[in-house]
């Protein structure tokens, strides 16, 4: 078939080109601006230079969020990715136990972040909460508002609660698509269970999981509301993740310029990671 | 208008020249399509990608030298453009 070439078709994307102007380049200006001067008002502004970059990545409170940042990601990720596979094995295949084990795993993700940190935050207290007063029950010390490696592992806690079925989901519908073939000739084979998940089901799973860290990474390395439900990002500063400093420094304390140096360096770390994830699918994509 | 975005030359500077790079690769893409290669970097790139990868590493050059020395921000720049026109050659 003939293509015709009509570079009117052009005038298409300019809408595209027009909203994402508005609601990212644009703005994205303006923090490039704030973050070479230092703003006091609309009409009092003094270009500092490179100034506050050099502040913010010499600040040892952003070193200490930004290692939290990635050993909570990671920890998500290393919980959330063997977990959800292991969930999506073990669910139903066919009837109506497998449609009522999906609706089972879609309940939590329906649930807004600030009312899981809300059910997380009375189920987790000693005196009124099921969890809390369990554990203290049991005789083990629970207390999130003053223990940093009780408040890390509540808020771990939460996002495996909260996210493990989007894995399992993912995990679940690649599952599904492996056709019957597979494991017929791993029957004839008389593989093992062990062997028909690594060379069967794990490299089918590739592309679903791919996309499921990639979901999880940026999800949890942009987490703020949890925390600042559960702990406010205490105690003292143990659970304090980016976000929550950024938030702190830009509406808390009202320091435009650090923050603005501070967002765009976080914008950077994202991009990069992003970048590394997108360039691993496509080239995955590219080498099947 | 524009007084909410507190302009500043140095900024206007800098995206006036991305967005001239920007407009130098669409015509020189358009007058010459690119072929995906491979060269030093690890994987297959077209030029698009390389000018990304070279722009992004760009920053990442100047936040270290941020970061870690107080030495003048001409010298990164020095650096990063050198570096660019490496990766774009043979990246």
């Amino acid at each position: 078939m003939n293509k015709t070439e009509n570079n009117k078709a052009w005038f298409l994307v300019l809408p595209v080109f027009v909203l994402v102007a508005f609601s990212a380049v644009i703005p994205l200006m303006t923090v490039v601006n704030y973050s070479v001067q230092d703003i006091f008002d609309q009409n009092n502004a003094y270009f500092v230079g490179a100034e506050w970059f050099r502040e913010v990545l010499r600040d040892p409170r952003l070193h200490d969020s930004l290692l939290r940042q990635f050993i909570y990601s990671f920890a998500v990720l290393a919980i959330e990715i063997p977990l959800g596979i292991g969930v999506a094995l073990m669910m139903p295949t066919k009837g109506r136990m497998a449609s009522l084990c999906l609706i089972l795993l879609a309940i939590p993700l329906l649930i807004p972040w600030n009312v899981v940190g809300t059910i997380w935050q009375i189920f987790g207290r000693g005196d009124i909460g099921l969890f809390g007063a369990a554990l203290n029950g049991l005789g083990i010390d629970y207390n999130y508002a003053s223990n940093p490696a009780d408040a890390w592992a509540t808020v771990l806690l939460i996002d495996v609660w909260h996210w493990t079925s989007l894995v399992a989901l993912l995990c679940y519908s690649g599952l599904r698509a492996i056709p019957e073939a597979f494991y017929q000739a791993a029957e004839i084979d008389r593989a093992s269970k062990w062997a028909v998940f690594r060379y069967i089901q794990l490299p089918r799973l590739k592309s679903v999981l791919v996309i499921g860290v990639l979901l999880r990474f940026m999800d949890s390395f942009m987490i703020y509301t949890e925390p600042f439900v559960l702990t406010g990002g205490g105690p003292g500063n143990s659970t304090t993740f980016l976000s929550q400093t950024l938030t702190k420094m830009a509406v808390g304390q009202f320091d435009l310029g650090p923050a603005a140096a501070f967002s765009l360096v976080y914008f950077l770390i994202v991009l990069l990671v992003s970048w590394l994830f997108f360039t691993t699918i496509t080239h995955m994509d590219k080498a099947k | 208008m524009i007084s909410w975005m507190a302009w500043t030359l140095p900024v206007a500077v800098f995206f006036s020249v991305i967005a001239c790079i920007l407009i130098c690769m669409t015509v020189y893409e358009v007058r010459s399509p690119c072929v995906e290669r491979r060269g030093f970097l690890p994987i297959a790139t077209t030029r698009g990608d390389r000018l990304f990868i070279g722009l992004l590493s760009s920053a990442y050059v100047h936040l270290v030298f941020l970061g870690l020395t107080d030495l003048n921000l001409w010298i990164p720049l020095a650096l990063s453009v050198i570096w660019l026109a490496v990766i774009l050659r043979w990246g």
